[in-house]
Parts: C-alpha cells; structure tokens; sequence
C-alpha cells in the first residue's frame, strides 16, 4: 500500500488535520460532534483502529478532555477537536492539563459566536479565548492554520510542541480552511520529524516527576511503566505532592512560564512574503492570511511595496518577529474576522511610529482580498 | 488481623510526605481506604497496575496518600480521565473513587455514561450525603427534610439512589455497602475490582462534621451505630414491605450482569481494522481522503 503522503490528493483542511495527527503519533482521540469540526472525529473513527489506536465520542466536551487528558497520561499522544461551544466547555480540563503537564492537542475550528452564533460560518472570535480561556495565569501554545497543507503540518507540529514542552497545543482552524478542498502534496514519512517525550532515566525511586531540569520540562512517565507518582490539578511541589508553601508554590509558577519562554525561538513561527522591501504590510493569519496574500499580490502589481506578514504561532505572541516588521513599515494592516483581538497584541509591541489599521469584519463572511487591498492602496 | 494492617499500612501508603492526612478524625474516609487497600492486596494487584483516579472534595484527597498510580483530577471529571487512561492502557486495572456530589451533581453526566458505555472500570462513590469539603452543602443525596448549610430551612429536594441509578444507568456490578460493615465492604470492592466491565460500589459513609453535626446525627459512632440499625441485605429486603423498608437502605450487591465490555470491543475493532484494511481503504475513498489509485 502506497502511503498517502508524496502523491498529490485532494483533501480539505479537517482531513489534512488527521492525517497530520497520524503522522505526528496521535494514537487516541475523544471528541462530541459539533459542526465544524465533525469531520475529524468521523475521519479518525476510521482510521485510528487501524492504527492500533483508539477513537471515542464522549458525553461531552469536558469529557472529551478529560479522556484525552488521561489517556496522554497513560502514554499515548492524544487529541480532540471541537468548535466554539466546545471550546467553552474545554476550558476547566484544559487548566488541569497546562499545570499537570500533560501534553495534548486541541483543535478548535473556529465559527462565529457567542454561544451557538453561526455554526457554518467562518470566524476568528476565539484568539483571545485559546490565551486565556481557563482560569489562572498560565502559559499554553496557540498556533493558527491558513491552508489545508498547514493543517497537515501545523498539527505535527502542534503535536511535536506539545510533546517537548509538556503543554497543551491549541490548533486555531477555521470553518473556511476546514471545509475547503485543496489538492496537496504531503511530505513523506522520512522528511517528517516527530518528537516524542522523555521518558525519565534514573530508576523508579528517584524519579521526582515535577522536577526542573535545566531544559525546565520535567521527564514524563507513563502510567503503569513501573514510576508510580501523583497527578493534581494543586499546585505541587517537584514530586508531585499538593504544596502551599509559598516558595514552591512560586518556583513552579515560573517554571511553568520559563518552560515557554525559552523555547520561544523555537515555537515562535512566522511567514514574511515580500517583506524585504515592504513599506506596507499586512499582517494576518488563519484563512484571512490567503486573501492578505492575494491583495500584496495585487498591490505589488500596483507598485506598492506591500508585504504580508503570516503569523502561525498567535500566542506566546511573537513579539519580536512583529515589532521588526513595524519598525520596517510606515503601515501595517490587521484585517481579523473579530473586532481586533490580534490587532491589540500587534498594537502592544508597537514602539515606533508605524500606523496600525485595524479591518474587522463579524458578519460570518470572509475578507476578500479587495477589501485589504483598498487599504493597501490608499495608505 | 493486625499483621496484616500493619503490612498494608507499610506497603501501600506514601509515608514521606503526606501525613498527617486531612481528613476530620472519625471520618468514614479511612474506612474506605482501608478496605480498598485490603481488597487490593488480597487480589495480589500489583501497585503498578493499580490506577487510582479521584475528583475533588474530602474523599478526593485519597490517591494523595496511596502508592498507586494516582491522578487527582477536577471536580466530577474522575471518571472522564479513567475512560482516557483505560482505553490508552487497557492492562491497568482502574480505579475511581469520588464523593456524591462529585459523582452525581457535577460529574452526574459522567457517571451514567460510564456506566452504559461498560468500560472495565471501578467506581466506588462515597456517599456522606453532602458536600464535605465546601462545608456542608446539599448535595444530590441530602436526605428531604435535612439541615445543611444551603438548606437552612429543611431540604425541600429529594435525594438519589446512587447505586439504583447505576443499575438504571447499566453498570456490569453495582454494590452498596457501608463504612460500619468494613469486612463485607473489602469484598465488595474485591468483586467490584474483579468484575470485567463498569462497576460501583456506593459506601454509605459519615460526614459527622458537616452534616451529622446539623442534622442530631450524633457523633461518627452514633452515625456508624445507625448504618448498622438502617442496612438491610439485599435478601432480606425482598422479604420486608415498603412500611418495613422505609428510612432503611439495602447493602450487598444490586446487580451482577455480563455484556460485552467496551474495552474488549475496542480491541475488536482494532483487530478488524487491521484486517480490513483494504475495505477501509475503500471507505477513505468513499470519505474523500484518497482521490488517486492504490
Ligand atoms: C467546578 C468546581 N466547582 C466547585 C468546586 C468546589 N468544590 C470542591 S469539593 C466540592 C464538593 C465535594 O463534595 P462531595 O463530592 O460530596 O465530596 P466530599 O467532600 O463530601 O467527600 C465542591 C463543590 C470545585 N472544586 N470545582
Ligand atoms: S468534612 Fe466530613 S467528609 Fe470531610 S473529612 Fe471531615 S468528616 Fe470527612
């Protein structure tokens, strides 16, 4: 049987989606359907028996979390995929997997909202809400997809992310790249790398599952591969052990923040298109990144010296690649399908005097390239 | 007897860090470990095979103290990361302790789910018919009529069955028993543990702090003294009207059935699909995936 990957086949983004867990590891997935995003739980029903992996629909998506949860602490790569009303109720486990450690990735294919808004309809309203959606201050990993080839690798890398740093992955996907049909070439096996978590080394009884180490992402073991230790949603202390003690309490806080903060070079990841002369850029992501890219296009054509500036990683927010694309810009266009969630965080870093303009749009309809080109032409 | 408890107590608890314990003195929770830990031991399981989940609350707190595998998940949820961690590993005998309204408030869902879904797990709900941790609240098993702290005026709810619920609800065992009889519960959690698909023991237990306190129930002793005055076995309850039945409650096992367990059928299901790999290349196809030619 000939592999799937290195023949051009026509896929839309939720299948790119599997196929790119498959490829990354995944080997077991809890969801509940919810349109969307069905597609994937459908698709992996049917191909995660074959590869001696588990699929399971739950009760709902609190437990979909919950299994997932568990089941990564059993040792296996896991996965669930959901939409808006899903993702609030993700929310209470997902803070359990970022202070548990426990790696795992969640797709969400974004539609509009609040609450049950407009199921088949594309949106970009739950950015802020992947940062900060569960209680507590905590670190976490959002990446956002604009195509189906980036749904494929974006989801290894989620997975690869996820596994390095012991954090919840947050796949931002939308109803427009989900649905849409592209013919792609995947990559084959041999140029995909796929990392997996360190198993401790030292025996058993010296294994303190919550310890630093100097890449400050404790080793993790599996469920019943003979280190027994314990897992809490508390606040513990580097065996695992529920701990109040104020010192502790603050060197595990941090650690969970500097786990990420240094790896930022790593999982901070970007597209410039014709940003070496750019005056003018736009910057954008998710389906929104394809009409961007049509209109600096255009603009070029024009003789504007237009750029785009896609980002993937949307949070720990790639401050540096952003501020250096403000600096080299008069302009920057932030066209968003919300009321500029993205906008805000490019207007955070933003300490030169470069222009930000803000384009919205919130009807479940896509921005063209015309309407981004309007502003690339009049700035 | 004492041999043996002094075993336990060596091999099967966390002695380095985690006591004291924070249970209330007297609090039916010991109970429950204890007679946990002896029907682990006298199965032969091994502490490496043992998971032992739990949700939030007083009794939630158990895993802490136990050298098993232990997860101390979120409220209710228990259960929803058991079902993870069986399906991932289905050699690991799985445990999920939790408290009412743990179980059947908040993770209410859950709980019948599992129960009708038959994975090989084993619940045991700690029933002291209230919220202990939270400080006394109506839980879904407060008696009609009780003092809690939410129900100041005498509850004007009615309580679960937890155990019928289960049965209802489809779980493979269901047993009830209580922390006065401790032998007979280290049997039932024996039988529960080795029963193959979902299984519950409910353990009617004392909150003597939060709601015997409220509602005259005396001390643990007078609480434990009426478990033992209010529990029927199962036999004997066929024989008893409903007048005789009434403010009783009936112990030993409710129900013992066999059906095909979820677990099993997953693994059913892995085998055909790898078997069938060619049909459900022709099912890719159908779905879309592949559009070339094999
Ligand atoms: C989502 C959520 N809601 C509320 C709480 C607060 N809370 C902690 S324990 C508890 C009740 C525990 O009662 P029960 O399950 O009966 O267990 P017990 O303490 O009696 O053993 C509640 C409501 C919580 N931790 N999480
Ligand atoms: S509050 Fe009640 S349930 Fe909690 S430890 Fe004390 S007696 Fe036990």
């Amino acid at each position: 049987m000939k592999s799937e990957q290195q023949l051009p086949v026509l896929l839309q983004g939720n299948e790119a989606i599997v196929l790119g867990a498959l490829a990354a590891g995944c080997r077991f997935f809890a969801g509940y359907p919810i349109t969307p995003a069905s597609e994937i739980s459908e698709l992996l029903s049917l191909r995660l028996p074959e590869a001696g992996g588990r699929f399971i629909q739950m009760e709902d998506e609190i437990a979909s979390m919950g299994a997932i949860i568990g089941a990564s602490l059993a040792g296996v790569k896991s996965m669930t995929a959901t939409s808006g009303p899903g993702f609030s109720l993700i929310q209470e486990n997902l803070g359990y997997a970022c202070v548990a450690e426990v790696p795992c990735v969640i797709v969400n294919v974004m539609r509009g909202g609040p609450s049950t808004g407009l199921p088949t309809s594309p949106s970009q309203g739950d950015v802020q809400m992947a940062r900060w959606g569960t209680h507590g201050d905590h670190p976490i990993i959002v990446l956002a997809t604009s195509s189906v080839l980036d749904c494929f690798s974006i989801t290894i890398k989620a997975f690869n992310l996820s596994e390095k740093y012991r954090v919840p992955v947050i796949i931002l996907s939308d109803e427009v790249v989900a649905h849409t049909r592209e013919s792609v070439t995947l990559p084959g096996p041999e140029e995909i790398r796929v990392i997996d978590r360190i198993a401790p080394s030292v025996p058993p009884e010296w294994y303190k599952p919550y310890a630093a180490n100097n890449r400050g992402v404790p080793d993790m073991a599996a469920m019943g591969s003979g280190y027994r230790h314990h897992v809490t949603g508390l606040i513990h202390d580097e065996k695992g052990f529920p701990t109040q003690n104020p010192q502790e309490v603050d060197l595990f806080q941090r650690r969970l923040h500097d786990k990420i903060s240094k790896g930022f070079n790593e999982i901070q990841v970007s597209k410039s298109i014709m940003m070496e002369d750019a005056e003018v850029c736009v910057i954008a992501y998710g389906s929104v990144a394809r009409s961007a890219m049509r209109a600096v296009k255009e603009a070029r054509a024009k003789g504007i010296k237009a750029g785009l500036l896609q980002l993937i990683t949307l949070f720990p927010f790639p401050r540096q690649i952003v501020d250096s694309a403000l600096r080299q810009c008069r302009v920057a266009v932030v066209p968003e399908m919300n009321m500029g969630q993205i906008c805000r965080e490019v207007a955070r870093v933003n300490r030169s005097e470069t222009r930000i303009v803000k384009h919205n749009r919130i009807d479940g309809q896509l921005i063209t390239p015309e309407e981004i080109l309007k502003y690339l032409v009049s700035v | 007897m004492r041999e043996e408890a002094e075993i336990i107590r060596q091999e099967y608890l966390r002695h380095d860090k985690k006591f004291p314990h924070v249970w209330c003195p007297g609090c039916g929770n010991g109970i429950v470990m204890g007679a946990l830990l002896r029907a682990t031991h006298n199965l032969k399981l091994s502490k490496d095979e043992i998971v032992l989940a739990s949700g939030i609350g007083c009794s939630g707190r158990m895993p802490t103290y136990i050298d098993f595998n232990t997860v101390h998940t979120t409220h209710g949820r228990s259960l929803t990361f058991a079902t993870g961690i069986k399906l991932a590993n289905p050699e690991l005998s799985v445990i999920s302790v939790m408290g009412d309204g743990d179980a059947t408030a908040i993770g209410g869902n859950h709980f019948i789910h599992a129960a009708r879904r038959n994975i090989n797990i084993t619940a045991i709900i700690i029933n002291n018919s209230t919220y202990g941790m939270t400080g006394g609240q109506y839980s879904p098993t407060t008696p009609y009529g009780s003092k809690s702290t939410t129900s100041v005026y005498g509850h004007v709810e009615h309580a679960f069955s937890i155990a019928e619920l289960a049965v209802t609800a489809g779980a493979s065992f269901v047993g009830r028993g209580t922390v006065y009889h401790a032998s007979h519960l280290d049997k039932l959690i024996g039988q529960a543990i080795t029963k193959r698909g979902f299984s519950v023991v409910e353990v009617i237990s004392n909150c003597h702090v939060q709601h015997g306190r409220r509602n005259k129930l005396g001390g643990a002793v007078e609480m434990m003294q009426s478990f033992k005055n209010n529990a029927v076995t199962v036999g004997k309850a066929e024989k008893m009207t409903t007048e005789e039945m009434e403010d009783k409650f009936t112990i030993g096992i409710l129900a013992d059935i066999d059906k095909p367990i979820s677990t099993e059928e997953y693994r059913r299901i892995n085998r055909q699909a790898e078997r069938d790999a060619d049909k459900v290349v022709k099912a890719k196809v159908k779905n879309g995936v592949k559009r070339y030619e094999e």
